[in-house]
């Protein structure tokens, strides 16, 4: 039986963007007032891991790190088809940043037992580090493709994948047990289900806080942060300046200043 | 202490729903609006998503999640397109006399159709004598040796021309005071949808008149017993067909109010969005108080439904309440548009126009105040 293991995030809903407030003292995204979504690109590795299910003999389990509310996010993921979920749920690992968020669920995927296959999602919508997933393959020992946008071709346990670059995708062959992160190309997420929710209720979501996991307090959430943000500042359309400015000429000369000040402006 | 939040679980409906109308309806809006017709690709999609199962027992392939859930859907959908709710609505309203009254041959037979949404239901009672006085009915039906043979005209019926699975409400030839219900199916001899309305709004919500001339149907079909009829027809609109517009007004109202919303902090006038108007305020104001209250009593409605209780007359108060504040939200909604609210760019004069629709369905306003007063002086 294939094991595999998807790391989800519980990130704000993008949409209530503009609700996100900045914790003046830890300088992290303040959460208890947005409504909390499963981040986008993990649905990806989620459904990625629910096709694999249905074509092959395999076992997905769902694992999370986040508060109470994120329990949530892990039972929607049963409801998409997966078999079990775990939670990280523990006041210590509150305001962990990329490297000690990947060390929990690194720890936490270790403490579920052998698995063949780890599946995160490129990014997450709120952070964007795309460093989460790279960083649960290097502490569990196994290779790492990441922004993996087809699984080509699978032999046993030797599988060729097709990876994003900025321009253009680089074929990789990768064995197994391995990490991939995955992209929006990957596939077309299923939608949540009402008989998929009536079926997520005998489904079990596992609670696990440090003592579970046998790791120091120091190791995990803020205090296992080497990060240190200096500061944030969230950008609102109120303290943005709007110019217009037409541009004449033919579509071409149009066109061609248009790329000259996107490029001055740095956008490109 | 009551309990008046949702479940985790159900917020997942909500979710679902949510998801679902914003992908799979929306894209249907227009071409709808335009046209009058419902889509085919719409209608499975609705299947596809569960959507007619809702309130089937699972025995009969239904999901059996009850009137709440059902509530969360229509509103979902509602609140994308009422026009859309109000086709699912009638469904589930045409499902209801077969789960509530039909034997265990007729569940087998429609229900599991029904559940996947390969058959479409509705329900005709209401005919030119108009549809608070069932009594009134003209239709009729007599009994020729095992069969029965109906004859009559019935109007302003949701899914008219998309329905296959129909549940008639007909009076006796011989004896005019033995109303009963039969289950017709469009494809017999003797029946036809006929001429098809095209109202101010709800439009893509398929509304018309069904034809019963000399239509005879086996005696199988023969919904409960005879005379049994207009409480098995007054049951289902009763319970089914008002908890269902109340989620289709409440998804309107809450259209309403976020288009508002949306538009208020957008809008600049005197240097600064209307929304820091209070005039403008008031009007959020209220429509916000109404679409709480109106929440409250729907939802307490079907959660008494989903404990096994009766709940005609809380519903009755829910549809009046919920109907009557959706077309006074919308009438803000598009008084806080402005000139931009009387332009079809803008959704809210659809919102306006479909308004006038949810009070007239499954009971009027004043009807809804007979069976509140009847309830209040019991």
């Amino acid at each position: 039986m294939l094991r595999i293991a998807v790391c989800v995030k519980a990130v704000p809903d993008p949409k209530e963007a503009t609700r996100i407030k900045i914790d003046p003292v830890t300088r992290t995204l303040l959460r208890r007032d947005v409504p909390l979504v499963t981040n986008h690109l993990d649905r990806n590795a989620v459904e990625a891991a629910v096709q694999l299910k249905e074509e092959l003999d395999a076992h997905v389990a769902v694992i999370s790190m986040g508060p109470p509310p994120a329990e949530t996010i892990v039972r929607e993921c049963l409801a998409l088809g997966a078999d079990e979920g775990i939670l990280l749920c523990d006041q210590a690992f509150g305001g962990a940043d990329a490297f000690a968020t990947a060390y929990s669920l690194a720890k936490g995927i270790e403490k579920m037992g052998g698995f063949d296959l780890v599946l995160c999602g490129m990014a997450s919508s709120d952070s964007g580090t795309e460093w989460v997933g790279p960083k649960i393959g290097a502490l569990l020992g196994i290779p790492v493709v990441t922004a993996v946008r087809e699984i080509v071709e699978r032999d046993g346990r030797s599988w060729k994948v097709k990876a994003s670059l900025e321009n253009g995708y680089r074929l990789v062959r990768v064995r197994l047990p391995a990490l991939l992160t995955v992209t929006r190309e990957l596939n077309t997420p299923r939608a949540l289900s009402f008989s998929g929710i009536v079926s997520a209720r005998k489904k079990e979501i596992t609670e696990w806080g440090i003592n579970d996991l046998g790791v120091q307090e120091e190791a995990v959430g803020l205090r296992g942060s080497p990060t240190i943000t200096a500061n944030l500042t969230i950008m609102n359309g109120k303290d943005s300046k709007r110019a217009v400015e037409m541009i004449t000429g033919t579509r071409e000369e149009a066109a061609e200043r248009l790329v000259e000040k996107l490029a001055a402006a740095g956008m490109l | 202490m009551i309990d008046l939040m949702f479940t985790e679980e159900q917020e997942m409906f909500r979710k679902a729903a949510r998801e679902f109308a914003e992908t799979s309806v929306a894209p249907h809006v227009a071409k709808m609006e335009e046209t009058g017709r419902m889509s085919d690709e719409l209608i499975r999609a609705l299947g596809e998503a569960e959507m007619m199962a809702l309130t089937i027992p699972e025995e009969y392939d239904g999901l059996g999640l009850g009137y709440t859930a059902r509530l969360i859907a229509l509103e979902e959908i509602g609140r994308v397109s009422a026009a859309t709710a109000l086709t699912l609505q009638v469904f589930a309203l045409g499902v209801a006399p077969i789960t509530m009254f039909g034997d265990e041959e007729q569940k087998k037979k429609y229900l599991p159709g029904l559940a996947k949404g390969e058959r479409l239901a509705t329900v005709g009672v209401t005919e030119a004598t108009g549809g608070s006085d069932p009594k009134s009915i003209r239709t009729s039906y007599r009994k020729v040796g095992g069969d029965y043979v109906l004859t009559g005209r019935k109007c302003f019926i949701t899914n008219s021309h998309i329905a296959d699975t129909i549940t008639i409400l007909a009076r006796g030839e011989e004896n005019p005071d033995l109303f009963t219900c039969f289950i017709v199916e469009s494809g017999v001899e003797g029946f036809k949808p006929a001429h098809e309305e095209h109202k101010m709004g709800m439009r893509g919500c398929n509304t018309g008149w069904l034809v019963l001339e000399d239509c005879r149907i086996p005696g199988e079909n023969l919904l409960g017993e005879e005379g049994r009829g207009l409480r098995i027809a007054m049951s289902a609109i009763g319970e089914v067909g008002r908890a269902g517009m109340v989620g289709c007004a409440l998804g309107l109202h809450t259209a309403c109010l976020e288009a508002s919303v949306k538009f208020a902090k957008e809008r600049i006038l005197y240097g600064e969005p209307i929304s820091n108007l209070q005039m403008i305020q008031n009007k959020l104001a209220e429509m916000k108080i109404d679409l709480e209250a109106g929440r409250l009593l729907g939802y307490r409605a079907t959660s008494m439904q989903d404990k096994g209780m009766r709940a005609s007359n809380e519903l009755a108060a829910a549809k009046y309440f919920t109907t009557e504040a959706a077309q006074k939200a919308a009438k803000m909604a598009v008084d806080i548009h402005g000139a931009y609210g009387c332009m079809e760019e803008y959704p809210v004069s659809r919102y306006l126009r479909d308004s006038f629709l949810v009070g007239a369905s499954a009971g009027t306003s004043d009807i809804m105040k007979v069976i509140v007063a009847r309830w209040a002086l019991e």
